[in-house]
């Protein structure tokens, strides 16, 4: 592998991983704060990718400037539709026991996919890159690296910095962080945290969404692209520790690593790698990488 | 005790009304139902691990695979093999890999332990999928069904179905008294309250892996009448859905009940075959899934003790004990 190889390698992994940990943070953002286990995360995934497919025309036509118009649109889409959904069907999960959250969360992923099955149908699509990132620079004479990966990564830096700075810097991460040690607390001292808590998985909701639409043009959108994606998502967050967003982001990176890498050098195997190594650290830390405290 | 006899009964009935079934179905219906009591069977292995000790396991499709694959396996080309030896073969493969499996992810707990067993049922997916050993994404074939003794054919879907209710009442009534033991009731004191077991002086990483492996034995059990019933075995009987399926089967019948596994895997399967009749939906039952899983979002707002805590929750209604509505069930019972 020459040096030309192993830096576009170098950035498809990045890449991957930090969509991973944009998909995975909502995930354990809405575990570690409400104690929800939402295997349906993966279908706002999948919801985002065909957003930015079927979307397309409409908007494309009313607003101009097609992709990133799209983009907008499903953002706010995706929080009203988040709002609603923790309203209607999660609000009552909370005092559930975890695998009733299972069930029901199971129930809407059939939901979700038979859906998107009769609204937009069972076909393959492909979502054009937007012209203003369709180029792509050299790395040698014959290697070119795509200008809209970049972009990709790009956009998940900034939220991923953006998280961390509602979390650690304003009043509303602090309640969200007092909320997930002790609700009953954070309510008596006046917050109200039904509507907090709405917020966040309104807010988790939108980031896989908005991942769903930003990969969309690089990965394609097909059926049970969602599915793919959660069993990953579980397993960026269980290896980074439940509730970490810090973790969920060193995790990401690093199954985007090995993933990438591994079907480069070890083909056959590419497959179970993440799992052999979810397994490995798992053994060595039973509790993740970060431990969320 | 009244209610004691009362489950006992409904399980009697059950049983009763499923050996009555081949008098008054047809080829179709006893193809239906030898299927679901295989899933039974399946689930029954998970509910003791979930309800009975407290651990959830989403790896459980991998022993029910490793079951079904060795008794294509080890089946002769074109010979048939000995029920004798190849059934205590599959389960006992089956069990091994339960055993190592839960040497290792017993070390974890809670959501880590779903996901250990996920990554090892992953990995066995992939043996089977990516090695020559599994015969790749199409699976295998078994040409010639084992045989029992020259009376017993299980090619005659009648006799298959009776050899499948009896391994489903042995299943049953083992684990029921297995529950009932000193070694069910440690079990359930881990469920409860692990630490507590641990200081009045029971070890309890041996109870679990027992446990473990075990389950694993059972799933191997259902895997290999899975593979005898339909000659056939393919990578997807070890993958997450099917680890998924069984799970929610037994939440659906409700946790902490035998019985629970039991009506779940009913409910489940013939709810699907309910919402994918043509003859009920037409054309939209290509779009199964839809009925499926609004079903469950309802029953999971409607029935938070599953479809075994429906009596009594019309006991509850009827008489207008709302406070009995919170007691969570501790006792686990046929």
């Amino acid at each position: 592998m020459d040096f030309a190889t192993f830096l576009i390698q170098c950035l498809n992994a990045l890449q991957y991983g930090l969509l991973l940990f944009l998909v995975a943070s909502g995930l354990t953002l809405i575990f570690g704060i409400m104690g929800v286990i939402n295997l349906a995360h993966g279908s706002f995934y999948m919801i985002g990718a065909y957003m930015a497919y079927a979307l397309a025309p409409a908007v494309g036509s009313t607003f101009g400037g097609a992709f990133f118009s799209v983009l907008a649109v499903g953002l706010v889409l995706s929080v009203v539709f988040g709002y609603v959904l923790e309203w209607v069907f999660y609000s009552y999960l909370y005092e559930r026991e975890h695998l009733q959250q299972v069930l029901m969360t199971y129930g809407l992923i059939l939901v979700f996919e038979e859906l998107r099955s009769l609204l937009v149908g069972d076909d393959v699509h492909g979502v054009a890159v937007p012209p203003l990132l369709a180029g792509s620079f050299a790395l040698s004479d014959v290697q070119q690296y795509p200008v809209y990966r970049l972009f990709i990564s790009g956009v998940c830096l900034a939220l991923a910095l953006g998280m961390y700075f509602v979390f650690t810097r304003t009043r509303l991460g602090m309640m969200i962080r007092a909320g997930s040690t002790n609700r009953e607390m954070v309510q008596s001292l006046g917050i109200d945290i039904k509507f907090l808590y709405r917020v966040v998985f309104a807010a988790g909701v939108a980031i896989a969404v908005l991942a769903g639409m930003v990969a969309s043009p690089v990965s394609s959108v097909y059926p049970g692209m969602g599915n793919s994606v959660l069993i990953i998502c579980f397993v960026v967050v269980v290896i980074g520790g439940i509730g970490s967003i810090r973790g969920a982001l060193a995790a990401a990176l690093l199954i985007g690593i090995v993933d990438t890498f591994g079907k480069v050098l070890l083909p056959q195997a590419a497959g179970v790698l993440v799992y052999v190594l979810m397994a490995l650290i798992l053994l060595w830390k039973p509790d993740g990488l970060f431990k969320a405290g | 005790m009244k209610e004691d006899r009362s489950k006992v009964l409904f399980v009697a009935l059950v049983f009763v009304a499923l050996a009555l079934y081949p008098l008054l179905a047809g080829k179709y219906g006893i193809d239906l139902v030898t299927k679901i009591m295989i899933l039974a069977i399946f689930a029954l292995s998970l509910e003791l691990l979930v309800g009975g000790t407290g651990l959830v396991c989403f790896g459980q499709a991998a022993f029910f695979g490793i079951g079904a694959y060795t008794a294509v396996k080890l089946s002769p080309e074109a010979d048939a093999a000995s029920v004798f030896w190849l059934l205590p073969a599959s389960v006992l493969l089956a069990a091994l890999y339960a055993l190592a499996v839960g040497a290792l992810s017993l070390r974890t707990k809670g959501v880590y332990f779903i996901m250990v067993t996920l990554a090892f049922a992953q990995m066995a997916y992939y043996v089977v999928h990516d090695t020559p050993l599994g015969g790749g994404t199409d699976g295998i074939y078994l040409n010639v069904k084992p045989s029992v003794f020259a009376a017993v054919d299980l090619d005659k879907p009648l006799v298959f179905y009776a050899f499948t209710l009896a391994w489903l009442a042995i299943v049953f009534v083992f684990l029921a008294v297995l529950l009932r033991s000193r070694f069910g009731r440690a079990l359930a004191g881990i469920r409860v309250n692990e630490q507590r077991m641990r200081a009045t002086g029971f070890s309890t990483y041996p109870y679990k892996l027992a446990a473990f492996t075990l389950s694993g034995a059972i799933a191997g059990l259902g895997g290999f009448l899975f593979a005898v019933k339909d000659g056939f075995v393919n990578p997807e009987l070890l993958s997450w859905h099917e680890s998924g399926a069984v799970l929610i089967m037994i939440i659906l019948g409700g946790i902490g009940h035998l019985r629970g596994a039991l009506i779940g895997a009913f409910a489940f399967a013939l709810l699907q075959e309910f919402f994918k009749s043509e003859a009920i939906f037409g054309a939209f039952a290509k779009h199964w899934h839809l009925g499926l899983g609004l079903t469950i979002i309802v029953s999971v707002a409607l029935l938070p003790r599953g479809l075994v805590g429906v009596p009594g929750q019309l006991r509850d209604r009827l008489m207008g004990r709302a406070s009995r509505r919170a007691e969570a069930p501790v006792e686990l019972e046929p």
